[in-house]
C-alpha cells in the first residue's frame, strides 16, 4: 500500500512540526480559562503592539505589491543592463538574515550611518521608531510579490499585451485590463505571502526598534517580551493571535479562489 | 488603404531577419506573404503592425508615414497564430476591446459586437470564454475582435497554422468570403504555398529576409522569376539546367525524342492523375505528374529506362546553362 504509506508520512510529518505546536499555544492559552487570555491580550502595551504591527503591515504590503509587480515587469518584459543583477538582488531578502537587516539598518540611519545625519538635522527620529520599523519589514518581506508574478508573467507571455495595442489600448489601458488581471491570483499569493511576512517579522524589526514598551514593540517583540518577563500565559496569548491572523490569511485565500474560477 | 514599405532592413543581433525589402499594397487587396520559416515574412507584418521598429526604411499606410507611430495609433487590425485571446473575457468582452478602448458609446458597442459575432457566425457564443471554443470558433473571434474598430489594414501572422486540415480548409474559404464582403486591405503570413494559392489575390514570395518575386498567383507559377520561386511555389524537377514543373514532362519511349533517361521507381495512382517517380541518368530524383489515360497508353512498368521530354523549361542560372549546353 505505497499510497497509504505516503499519506501517513505526509500526515504524520505535518503534525508533528505544524500541528502540535500549534494546538499547543491554543492549549497553553486556554489552560486557565478564558479569562485570563482575555486580559492578557488587553492590556494596553499588548494592543498597541498589535496596532503597531497592523500599522507596520498595512504600510509595507501595498509598497511591496506595486513595488514588486513593477520589478516583475521589468524583468520579464524589458531589456536592460543590469538586468540580471536586479533579479537577483530581489532574492537578497530571502537569503540573508533579518538580524543582519537590521544591524545594516542600523548602519545607515544610525548618528554616524550614511542617511543617520541628514535625518537628525531635520529632527526626523528614524531608528527606535516606527520609519525604520517600517523599513525593515519592507526589506524583509520585499520579494514574494515579485517571485510569484515573475513565473506567471513569463507563462502568459506577452501577445495579448500585443494585441491589445493593436486594438488601441495605450500603456495603461493595456496594464490595467489586460496584465493585471491575468496575474491576478500571482499578485494576490505574493500579498498574501508578504503580509503573513510582514506580521511575523522579528529579527530585523528586533534590532532597530529599541522594543520600547508601548511605543516600539510589535505583535512578536511582545511574545518575546512576555516570556521573558515570565508571563507564559502572556506569550501565548499573543502567539495565538498572531497565528490565528496566518490561518485566517490563508483561508481567505482559499475561500476567494474557487469563487473566482467558475466565473 | 493602400501600404508601402520601403527599403525596409531588420536585425535581431547577428540574424537579418529582413534585408532592405520594399513592398506595395494596393487598397483593398488581399495579399499573402509566403515563404519558408525564418524567411523575415512575419517580422514584415509586425513591422507593419508596429509591434516591431524597423533599423532601416519607412512603412507608409494610406500614404503617410507610419513608422514612427505606436501600434495602438495605426488602426491595424492584427491576428496571431495563436489568437492572443483575453483569457479573463468572454467572446462579447473579447470583441468590444477595442471600442471601449476608444470609449465609444455602450449602445453602439453592443450593436457593432453583436454585427461582427453574426459575421464570424459566434452569434450563440457571446459570453463563452475563450477556453470554452475550439481553435477555429477562437481564430474567428480573434478576427472579429481585430475588425471591430473598423482598421484600415487587417494583418494575419500564419492565421491557420495551429488549426487541424479541415478546419484550416473550412476557414481559408471563410477569410476569402469575409474579404469580398468587408474589404478590408488584408495581408496574410502563411508558409502554405496552397494556402496562398487558394486565398490570395497577390503573393509575395519572401526568402532570406528578402522578396523574390510578387505577382498574382498564376503570374508566380508559371513566369517564376528566380529558382527559389519555381521551387516553392508549386512542385519542380531539375533537369540538366533547367527547372521542369511536374505536369510539363511528358515520357517516351524513343531515345530519338531527345528526351533525358531515367529509371521508372514507382508508380502512384492518384485518381484523375498519377504520379510517376523516376530517377534520372545523373542521379537526380525526378516526379512526374500525368494523366490516367496518358499513363494506360504509354504502358509504363517499374524498373523500365524511358526518356523524359520537356514540354516546357526554364532555367536561371546562365552559368550553368552555359556548363551544360
Amino acid at each position: 500500500m505505497p499510497r497509504l504509506g505516503l499519506r501517513s508520512v505526509a500526515i504524520l510529518y505535518l503534525t508533528a512540526i505544524l500541528v502540535a505546536p500549534l494546538g499547543l499555544v491554543f492549549y497553553r492559552t486556554f489552560e486557565h480559562g478564558f479569562a485570563p487570555a482575555w486580559e492578557a491580550l488587553t492590556t494596553p502595551e499588548t494592543l498597541h503592539a498589535f496596532k503597531l504591527t497592523l500599522i507596520i503591515t498595512l504600510i509595507a504590503v501595498p509598497v511591496n505589491t506595486v513595488f514588486g509587480v513593477i520589478c516583475a515587469l521589468a524583468i520579464v518584459r524589458q531589456r536592460f543592463p543590469g538586468k540580471g543583477v536586479l533579479n537577483a538582488f530581489i532574492d537578497l531578502p530571502l537569503a540573508l538574515s533579518p538580524v543582519v537587516v537590521g544591524l545594516a539598518l542600523f548602519l545607515l540611519y544610525g548618528r554616524t550611518g550614511w542617511f543617520g545625519g541628514w535625518f537628525e538635522q531635520h529632527d526626523i527620529q528614524v531608528l527606535f521608531a516606527l520609519p525604520s520599523m517600517i523599513l525593515a519589514t519592507i526589506f524583509v518581506s520585499l520579494p514574494f510579490v515579485a517571485r510569484e508574478v515573475v513565473p506567471t508573467l513569463r507563462e502568459i507571455g506577452d501577445e495579448q499585451e500585443q494585441a491589445a495595442r493593436t486594438l488601441g489600448a495605450n500603456n495603461w489601458q493595456t496594464f490595467w485590463r489586460i496584465t493585471l488581471p491575468s496575474i491576478r491570483w500571482a499578485v494576490i499569493y505574493g500579498v498574501i505571502l508578504t503580509t503573513a511576512r510582514s506580521l511575523g517579522e522579528y529579527g530585523a524589526v528586533a534590532v532597530v526598534s529599541g522594543r520600547l514598551q508601548g511605543q516600539t514593540e510589535t505583535a512578536t517583540l511582545r511574545v518575546q517580551e512576555r516570556y521573558e518577563s515570565f508571563d507564559v500565559a502572556g506569550a501565548y496569548a499573543v502567539s495565538l493571535v498572531l497565528a490565528l491572523l496566518a490561518v485566517g490569511v490563508l483561508l481567505a485565500m482559499t475561500l476567494v479562489r474557487p469563487k473566482e474560477e467558475t466565473a | 488603404m493602400s501600404i508601402q514599405v520601403r527599403n525596409v532592413s531588420k536585425r535581431f543581433n547577428d540574424f537579418v531577419a529582413l534585408d532592405d525589402v520594399s513592398l506595395d499594397v494596393e487598397g483593398g487587396a488581399l495579399t499573402a506573404l509566403l515563404g519558408p520559416s525564418g524567411s523575415g515574412k512575419s517580422t514584415l507584418l509586425r513591422i507593419i503592425a508596429g509591434l516591431e521598429s524597423p533599423d532601416a526604411g519607412e512603412v507608409y499606410i494610406s500614404g503617410t508615414d507610419a513608422t514612427e507611430v505606436k501600434p495602438q495609433k495605426r488602426n491595424v487590425g492584427f491576428v496571431f497564430q495563436h489568437y492572443a485571446a483575453f483569457k479573463h473575457m468572454t467572446v462579447r468582452e473579447n470583441v468590444a476591446f477595442g471600442l471601449k478602448v476608444r470609449k465609444q458609446p455602450k449602445a453602439e458597442i453592443r450593436e457593432r459586437v453583436s454585427e461582427l459575432l453574426r459575421l464570424v457566425q459566434l452569434e450563440g457564443f457571446g459570453d463563452r470564454y475563450p477556453a470554452q471554443l475550439s481553435g477555429g470558433q477562437r481564430q474567428r473571434m480573434a478576427l472579429a475582435r481585430a475588425l471591430a474598430p473598423q482598421p484600415d489594414v487587417l494583418l494575419l501572422d500564419e492565421p491557420f497554422g495551429a488549426l487541424d486540415a479541415r478546419v484550416r480548409a473550412e476557414l481559408r474559404a471563410w477569410l476569402r468570403r469575409l474579404h469580398e464582403e468587408v474589404h478590408v486591405t488584408t495581408i496574410f503570413v502563411t508558409h502554405d504555398q496552397a494556402e496562398a494559392m487558394d486565398v490570395a489575390s497577390q503573393i509575395a514570395v519572401m526568402n532570406a529576409g528578402h522578396i523574390e518575386q510578387v505577382g498574382a498567383p498564376t503570374d508566380l507559377y508559371d513566369e517564376p522569376e528566380t529558382e527559389f520561386v519555381m521551387r516553392f511555389v508549386g512542385d519542380a524537377n531539375r533537369i540538366g539546367a533547367h527547372w521542369v514543373r511536374p505536369h510539363d514532362l511528358d515520357v517516351s519511349h524513343d531515345a530519338r525524342d531527345g528526351g533525358v533517361e531515367a529509371i521508372v521507381d514507382r508508380i502512384s495512382h492518384l485518381g484523375f492523375d498519377a504520379r510517376v517517380d523516376l530517377t534520372a541518368a545523373d542521379g537526380e530524383p525526378v516526379s512526374i505528374q500525368i494523366t490516367r489515360e496518358r499513363l494506360e497508353q504509354i504502358e509504363l512498368e517499374h524498373g523500365q529506362i524511358v526518356w523524359l521530354v520537356p514540354l516546357r523549361r526554364r532555367a536561371f542560372d546562365p552559368e550553368a546553362l552555359l556548363a551544360v549546353d
